[in-house]
């Protein structure tokens, strides 16, 4: 077991290195600069325009600029935003939990409906509900986010008034800061309604966002369950009278766990990676929206470190999913 | 029956109360979060709303719903004759806005001013370089080369002496770059090791005191009960950030805002017949152009640049591009600009013309030329690359065969600005301050060629007409150099004038006394809730 984490850890440095260089490169590809936008159709002249960028540190060879940035990162430091001079760090923190939360949520969701709709549809295969369950997670995951975001808005919140249009919590409320997790806030903090107003603003975002790992987790699910549920040993154990429930449950879904779990271990990542479709359509004040407003502002800094960080997110959570796959499955650690 | 009433009578009278006190709050759905609240560090529209137009005031303001100045901070000032002192005499009794962390001693004074100013403008000004010391438009507007010295006369006198007469000075201090900080906080700061502070947490003396910003969420503020001008009408101030234009509306309609800005251009005709929504428009201060290169053949040759004037059809571009909601630009100036030349005769849509014009102008089977489309939308253009599109198809009647380039968008504006540009390019401006100056020297004059003068256009009788508008102080004699100048563009057409968008702000029904900004601006003091 110890040499097996000590294989997959191994792998995370220079996966890591691997982020930093081609973030630093990638951003710098785009054409544009900073200055340039931010000055916008006034422009700015030429002398103006060499000392902003010396001041920002980009007129140095990109060699330099490369050195800085992984020096910084090694300092805990990584940069200041170009646009709102904040450090990055505290930026991405910031807006961190907000996308956790959503995150989470729509995990939740995912796995609550994808994994019992998965199983449902291997155990019924060929019938209605197989084709049922398949097709709702096909048009799921082929669905536009936006679209599907937007549709939801206008029957639920503008047309039935049943949830909120798009926010963490009501304007009417003024939730202090304590974990940055909306829902635990809102329940700290003595205004009434304020957990309500937080709970509500959540189900939409989440069910939107929840849409696409659903409909992977479903089919993941069906097609790992159809196999296990071939095995000699699933037989013998109906043959034995064993009650279908328990054949499923117990026997099987242990076995068909296994490669749903590297499925939903993806998922996580891509979904901390921010959702900038969900966030930008719920106003979501999460990283995806940021991120993507840094990279039209050439925001460096924050690209830089905002990607920086979420690959971690994305690095830890995989290194997880690796290890409880071990753990699962002992034929992997002992790599036979 | 009367024993019943009287034993509810308190709780009735109790509710009665309840309702009356309860605070006015207004709920403004904005386009996307500020850079930061310190107004002098950026440029963006989005924070403005949130801090100058809130927070802060100028020694002049716009009065609401145009672009003629007023006092502000400052009650009155006199120019000297040669135009290069201004004195201004500032307000008494002005109040600046408490916070936890800090109390003010004293009101506005010729300090505050001063600081201010100077913060901005001296390098060895302890506040220069907080916050990254990048002041864009304190030096767009070329204040570091126009400001002499600004001298305090006494607590309530300052003056402002120039290296050169500017005319439109009194309208670059309305500006939000030039709104008044507090020199006592600033100092507070300094010395508590925080200076930053200043612009994180800001202390103005506006309408509206800053509460707290939830990034990208929320920005609360609370009407300040000190307000010089009196008490706004409404209690509190939301922010709700909502970047996408259909969630606004949305939530327009669902009443969890009352004002939202940047309506898509597809739903104002719903907006418009729903009977719960006021949809309150006015012109754009902005032009939307497709600039020649004067400096490059063909475009150095005025008649090839009338000919495609004349066969460019901007009727059909504001039905197609702006769906309605713009007008058509004859001048460079808006029309909501004093000095506006409504005399001015705009170049007919005439393709038959057109061809023969370039056949004069030595083209008679007309040439191949690039037309530049931005790649985004801009408040003077929403679709820029269906705008090159039209015309392509209206230049191409009169022989003239079109290429449409696109660059990402600060490359675009880099690659523009080169003096041997091929090609035309489609670009725009939004006034600052009101001024025609701001319009015509910063987009036509000479000292713009190789930057914001897209034509590379540099006329002498134009020039001599702009530089004198520049230092001479009466309005009257501005407006006719004004006026003289925008006949001179209509002659030498660097440019086609193509449109002025039309700004679009719905509202809920309740919302009274809201005026559209001209500049661009969201405004709520004076609006009221019903």
């Amino acid at each position: 077991m110890f040499s097996f984490l000590l294989k997959r850890i191994s792998v995370v440095i220079p996966t890591f290195l691997g982020v930093t260089l081609l973030t630093f490169a990638l951003i710098r590809m785009i054409p544009g600069d900073p200055v340039e936008l931010m000055a916008g159709e006034r422009g700015v002249d030429p002398v103006r325009h060499a000392e902003l960028l010396a001041q920002m540190g980009l007129d140095k060879p990109l060699l330099i600029q490369y050195w800085h940035y992984l020096t910084g990162i090694f300092q805990g430091d990584l940069g200041t935003s170009i646009v709102t001079r904040e450090p990055v760090i505290r930026e991405f923190f910031t807006l961190f939990p907000a996308t956790l939360e959503l995150s989470f949520c729509a995990i939740v969701i995912a796995i609550s409906i994808g994994l019992p709709a998965g199983i449902l549809a291997a155990v019924r295969r060929g019938k209605v509900t197989d084709y049922t369950v398949m097709g709702l997670s096909l048009t799921g995951y082929s669905m536009p986010i936006f679209w599907w975001g937007l549709l939801l808005i206008l029957l639920f919140s503008v047309g039935l008034g049943w949830t909120p249009v798009s926010g963490r919590i009501s304007a009417m409320y003024w939730v202090d800061e304590v974990t940055g997790f909306m829902l635990i806030d809102s329940y700290l903090s003595d205004e009434a309604g304020a957990f309500i107003s937080a709970v509500r603003h959540l189900i939409l975002p989440s069910i939107v966002l929840a849409t696409i790992p659903l409909a992977v987790i479903a089919r993941m699910t069906r097609s790992a369950m159809l196999e296990v549920l071939r095995e000699d040993y699933i037989q013998v154990a109906r043959a034995k009278g064993l009650a279908m429930w328990l054949v499923v449950c117990v026997h099987a879904l242990r076995n068909a766990l296994i490669p749903v779990i590297t499925v939903i271990g993806l998922q996580v990542g891509v979904l901390m990676a921010g959702a900038i479709l969900t966030e930008t359509i719920f106003s979501w004040p999460g990283v995806g929206k940021w991120m993507l407003d840094s990279i039209y502002r050439r925001d460096y800094p924050s690209v830089q470190g905002g990607i920086l960080l979420i690959s971690c997110m994305v690095i830890v959570v995989n290194l997880t999913v690796d290890i409880f796959y071990g753990v699962v499955n002992p034929r992997i650690r002992h790599n036979r | 029956m009367q024993k019943n009433l009287m034993r509810f009578l308190p709780v009735l009278l109790l509710l009665l109360c309840v309702g009356q006190v309860q605070a006015k709050t207004l709920v403004y759905c904005s386009e996307g979060s500020p850079e930061g609240f310190a107004p002098q560090l950026y440029t963006a529209g989005t924070t403005f709303d949130a801090t100058s137009r809130t927070i802060f005031e100028g020694l002049t303001h716009f009065v609401r719903g145009t672009t003629e100045l007023e006092p502000g901070m400052a009650e009155s000032w006199s120019v000297s004759d040669d135009g290069k002192e201004y004195t201004f005499k500032l307000r008494k009794g002005v109040k600046f806005h408490s916070a936890k962390h800090f109390k003010p001693t004293r009101d506005m004074n010729a300090d505050d001013v001063i600081f201010t100013f100077e913060r901005q403008w001296k390098k060895d000004n302890p506040f220069y370089a907080i916050s990254g010391g990048n002041y864009e438009y304190f030096n767009g507007m070329s204040m570091p080369a126009l400001l002499k010295e600004i001298v305090k006369v006494d607590d309530y006198t300052v003056k402002f002496i120039l290296n050169r007469p500017e005319a439109p000075m009194l309208a670059n201090l309305g500006m939000d770059f030039a709104v008044i900080q507090s020199k006592e906080y600033a100092d507070a700061m300094m010395k508590a090791g925080t200076p930053e502070k200043v612009d994180q947490w800001p202390i103005g003396t506006g309408p509206f005191v800053f509460q707290g910003y939830k990034k990208d969420a929320q920005i609360r503020y609370t009407a300040f009960k000190d307000y010089w001008k009196g008490k706004a009408s409404i209690d509190k101030l939301v922010f709700s950030i909502t970047p996408d234009a259909s969630v606004r509306y949305a939530k327009l309609k669902a009443g969890e805002c009352q004002v939202m800005p940047y309506p898509n251009p597809a739903d104002i005709a719903a907006m418009q017949a729903d009977p719960n929504i006021n949809v309150m428009e006015q012109e754009g201060l902005n032009v939307g152009y497709l600039a020649y290169n004067t400096k490059v053949a063909p475009f150095d040759n005025v008649k090839v640049r009338k000919a495609l004037n004349m066969a460019m059809n901007k009727q059909a571009i504001i039905d197609t591009v702006f769906q309605g909601a713009g007008k058509i630009a004859k001048n460079p100036l808006p029309p909501t600009i004093w000095s506006y030349n409504e005399a001015t005769v705009d170049d007919p849509y005439d393709p038959v013309a057109a061809k023969k014009l370039l056949a004069e102008a030595g083209y008679p089977n007309g040439f191949s030329m690039k037309v530049w489309a931005m790649p985004v939308q801009r408040p003077y253009n929403p679709n820029a690359r269906r705008m090159a599109e039209v015309i392509q198809a209206d230049f191409a009647k009169v022989g003239v065969k079109v290429e449409i380039v696109s660059y990402e968008w600060g490359e675009y504006l880099k690659r523009s600005k080169d003096v041997n540009r091929d090609g035309a390019v489609l670009l725009g401006w939004t006034g600052d301050n009101g001024d025609p100056d701001n319009f015509l020297a910063v987009l036509l004059g000479c000292d713009g060629v190789g930057g914001s003068n897209r034509a590379n256009w540099c006329y002498k009788p134009f020039e001599d007409l702009i530089q004198k508008a520049k230092v001479v102080a009466d309005p009257a004699e501005r407006t006719k150099l004004y006026e003289k100048a925008q006949l001179v563009f209509k002659e030498q057409a660097p440019w086609a004038t193509i449109a002025h968008s039309v700004v679009f702000i719905p509202m809920t029904n309740n919302v009274k006394n809201y005026k559209v900004d001209p500049l661009g601006g969201h405004i709520f003091y004076g609006v009221d809730l019903e």
